[in-house]
């Protein structure tokens, strides 16, 4: 018999040796637990992040832009459903990790919680929201565990179309009228600061993350991260004429990084704990999507029986 | 697969993405019967032209061999190197060999 000291040996190995793991490999519970946790709460960010744009669709301010981001919620539903599949292979029930979610159990993205109030932020989700998330899902293609990895590289080829049409929005805008370039601003404005705690804490307030980065299911730090996003995006604001809202915001030559204004974290525990703007809205939405839904799933099982039935009679 | 008969038994879905080359394994979805997992795969897995043909495969049907198994079942071919071509010295002066 192969005690537990020398499974968890043979596994940092593989995993130190750059081998993916794979469902049916044996792995520490707290490996298979941290992945749960965290490939569920992916997946319930992007179902709950198509909330936020779905708002607009219909206002959508041309036919070009409404097809667009049609096509771009599509995507997010598509991307949680790769997320809830590399989920099951960990051993959990799609239903238990759905009811987590609509019963407040389970966490998702805290930027979803916060309101659309115009446009431009759609622009500013797109390139923002999108960019940031994009900068954590590319170090995701290297995470140790297959499925997770897989569901990503899936995610990443289709990501970049909803960073660039985000960007391309705030881009006309900040070329349109005085009031449009307003809006951009203010759209840049209220999703700076938000955008950059979805890095999460800093490395220091991050206990889990040592244990992520050893088993590699992490590859670079929140801060890691988070420099690097602030250093692409200021000089992408620049280029439309937008001007990123951090009076501290300055380039450190020695660091080669630009050197950046405190971020308050007591908004973001807050947020977490839900008690932003949206939270409430966004979790009876989807409990009303679902249960309004049932009728259908019911239909579908029914239907499928009879054909079923029919086939077997044939 | 779930205790519930009301929900969704899980389907994996292979996708060919040209004529000619073979259906791979692009992930799993839940669907009430095959032709409704089919459809589904087509929203999932087909948005940008990624597939020619689908195929779908309720998963508890997919069996497979076990990790700790590896050794005995591959290990094996490690010491025969003579099943490849690169193996055999041949004269140089030979053409089409």
């Amino acid at each position: 018999m192969t005690d537990v000291k020398n499974l968890e040996e043979l596994f940092q190995a593989k995993i130190d040796a750059e081998q993916k793991i794979e469902p049916k490999d044996w792995m520490p519970d707290e490996y298979r637990k941290t992945l749960v946790r965290q490939i569920s709460q992916h997946a319930h960010s992007e179902v709950v992040g198509m909330l936020p744009e779905g708002n607009w669709i219909t206002r959508a301010p041309s036919l070009k832009r409404k097809a667009i981001l049609l096509a771009k919620v599509q995507d997010e539903a598509g991307h949680g459903l790769y997320l809830y599949s590399a989920s099951e292979t960990l051993g959990t029930s799609r239903e238990k990790t759905i009811d987590d979610l609509l019963s407040g159990k389970a966490k998702y993205s805290s930027i979803f919680n916060y309101p659309t109030l115009t446009w431009a932020d759609i622009g500013a989700i797109g390139w923002l929201v999108d960019g940031a998330a994009i900068m954590n899902q590319v170090m995701l293609c290297r995470t140790s565990y297959g499925p997770y990895a897989r569901a990503m590289v899936r995610i990443c080829k289709e990501e970049s179309f909803h960073q660039r049409q985000g960007y391309e929005i705030m881009a006309v805008l900040a070329q349109g009228t005085p009031e449009q370039k307003e809006m951009a601003q203010d759209a840049l404005n209220r999703w700076w600061w938000p955008s950059l705690m979805m890095f999460g804490p800093n490395d220091a307030d991050s206990p889990h993350s040592q244990q992520s980065m050893t088993w590699k299911i992490k590859r670079q730090s929140n801060d890691e991260l988070r420099q690097i996003f602030i250093d692409r995006t200021v000089q992408q604001a620049e280029v439309i004429g937008l001007s990123v809202p951090d009076p501290l915001l300055k380039w450190n030559e020695e660091r080669g990084h630009y050197d950046f204004g405190p971020i308050d974290w007591d908004e973001f525990w807050n947020v977490v704990k839900g008690n932003g703007p949206c939270n409430k809205e966004r979790l009876d939405a989807r409990n009303k999507a679902h249960a309004e839904g049932q009728w259908v799933r019911d239909a579908a099982v029914a239907h499928a029986a009879k054909r079923a039935k029919r086939k077997e009679a044939a | 697969m779930s205790e519930n008969p009301n929900n969704w038994p899980l389907w994996e879905v292979f996708i060919q993405s040209k004529r000619g080359l073979d259906h791979k394994h692009v992930g799993s979805l839940h669907a009430a019967d095959a032709e409704m997992a089919i459809e589904n795969a087509r929203d999932v897995y087909t948005r940008r032209q990624e597939g020619n043909s689908i195929w779908v495969v309720k998963s508890e049907h997919i069996h497979s061999s076990r990790p700790e198994d590896a050794e005995s079942l591959f290990d094996p071919a490690d010491d025969k190197v003579y099943r490849h071509p690169t193996f055999y010295t041949v004269p140089e002066r030979a053409k089409y060999i």
